[in-house]
């Protein structure tokens, strides 16, 4: 008698282990596919999302709203608190502003004397909206609501607010999957604002959690960095834009090796109530298209 | 074929919810795997056939989205569906306590599963810390979670039943 038919059933039928055999075959075909080859995924994600997407969009939308009601519970006695300090704050900002405003008049005029102009402020951005988050909790990626029909591309910066959120990896007609720097499988080459420093920011699962990402191999000579020194993104890296801010160191220390320095350094963007991001639709511009590192 | 489509629609409007409105409701930082609730109880519900081509759908959607690598979260949810589905023998519907203790148990596997696979192989060996900040967690949302979906799932279950059942009788 063959293994493979169950003398007892009407029906001809497969023993339950080796469906899963095959079924384990064919992920792990897949799973070489999609290493070995690039498009692969990203077709199957093409088709998937068509039908998926917008429903992401509708459910999200009523997910914030419940969201937005939970926070609303928690924070009214918060906000009230924080009213009153934001109020005798803008105050202080306003007067502070005027003289800004000042400085800022005369910094265009030297700028224009120089041709240098702020590069940050030119970029082409389009808003959009986050729709989902992975549905693991292991890594922070998530799906927004504008693709390659609206202009995106893969590897195009994501900021919110005026801080890093990450980049494209995956775009659909309508959608773009991000993944974001604190993600545990990203890294991305900073530098010291104020010492133009290079260092590398690795995102963490550990760290996430206490609200901090850890970044390493700053290279600190004259022990200028101090704590709360701005980090943005810096001109080596071949997938981020110069420029744009990533956090604040918030703890520093001296490795054990004397010559660099690694931390912990605060994001300027919430990544808990990620609603709204901006993509730059510009991409940075590589000596070689398509190579890595 | 109406059990498969039910099925079918049942993944497809967990996924949605795990993605979204989960995540809004997510205690700190983590969410429920609903789709594990699905996976797990089609196993031990219907058997291992079922359960593990219930995980594989679920492990697929998780992949081509938000996976690096199509098939991954694919063998890890059929495997666990697989496995529930050898409960199914001592699976009775009135007692809730197997289930519960299944889904957690599954929840747990898939955990490390995931640290193994993603975390492990990265040369990161902090398994402690990660089995209590992210594994556990996931698990208790994950079973306070199934308390209430549970009941739901039995009672689609023994609807379809009831209907194979009647159209057989007819025949």
């Amino acid at each position: 008698m063959s293994p493979l038919v169950k003398p007892k059933g009407e029906k001809f039928t497969i023993p339950s282990k080796y469906i899963l055999l095959l079924c384990s075959i064919l992920c792990v075909a897949l799973l070489i596919v999609t290493y070995t080859t690039s498009g692969f995924g990203n077709a199957v994600a093409n088709v998937a999302g068509f039908a998926v997407i917008p429903f992401q969009e509708g459910i999200s939308n009523a997910g914030a709203y419940f969201g937005d009601m939970e926070d609303h519970f928690r924070d009214i006695s918060e906000l009230l608190e924080e009213n009153r300090e934001l109020k005798a704050k803008v105050d202080e900002l306003t007067t502070e502003n005027t003289n800004l405003q000042q400085d800022k008049f005369e910094l265009s005029t030297l700028r224009r004397l120089y041709e240098l102009d702020e590069e940050y402020s030119q970029y082409q951005t389009v808003g959009a909206k986050v729709i989902s988050k992975d549905a693991g909790n292991w890594y922070h990626s998530f799906v927004i609501n504008k693709g390659s029909e609206d202009g995106l591309a893969v590897d195009m910066n994501v900021i919110a607010g005026s801080g890093l959120v990450g980049r494209i990896v995956t775009v659909g007609a309508h959608w773009a999957k991000v993944s974001s720097i604190i993600s545990d499988n990203s890294s991305v080459s900073g530098m010291v604002l104020s010492t133009s420093d290079n260092l590398v920011v690795d995102g963490g699962l550990e760290n996430y959690a206490e609200g901090v990402i850890e970044f390493s191999k700053l290279n600190d000579k004259n022990n200028e960095v101090v704590e709360g020194d701005k980090i943005v993104t810096s001109h080596i890296s071949d997938k981020y834009l110069p420029g744009i801010l990533i956090g604040y160191i918030s703890v520093l220390n001296t490795d054990s090796n004397n010559l660099t320095k690694s931390g912990y350094l605060t994001p300027a963007v919430d990544f808990m109530h990620l609603n709204e991001v901006l993509v730059i639709k510009q991409l940075k511009q590589t000596v070689e298209e398509g190579q890595d590192g | 074929m109406r059990r498969a489509l039910t099925e079918f629609l049942l993944i497809f409007i967990c996924f949605l919810l795990q993605c979204t409105v989960f995540k809004w409701l997510s205690l700190g930082g983590i969410s429920p795997n609903l789709l594990l609730i699905v996976t797990a109880s089609c196993g031990f519900m219907m058997g291992d056939t079922a359960g593990l081509f219930t995980g594989l759908v679920c492990g697929l959607l998780v992949d081509i989205f938000f996976g690096d690598y199509i098939g991954l979260y694919g063998l890890f949810y059929m495997y666990i569906g697989f496995l529930d589905g050898k409960f199914s023998r001592i699976f009775y519907p009135e007692d809730i306590k197997l289930p519960l203790f299944l889904i957690f148990l599954s929840d747990i596997t898939y955990g490390m599963f995931c640290y193994i696979a993603l975390y492990l192989l990265q040369g990161k060996f902090e398994l402690p810390y990660y089995f209590m900040k992210i594994i556990v967690p996931e698990a208790v949302y994950t079973i306070l979670i199934s308390v209430l979906l549970y009941p739901l799932l039995l009672l689609i279950h023994k609807r379809l039943s009831a209907r194979e059942r009647g159209i057989k009788d007819f025949v």
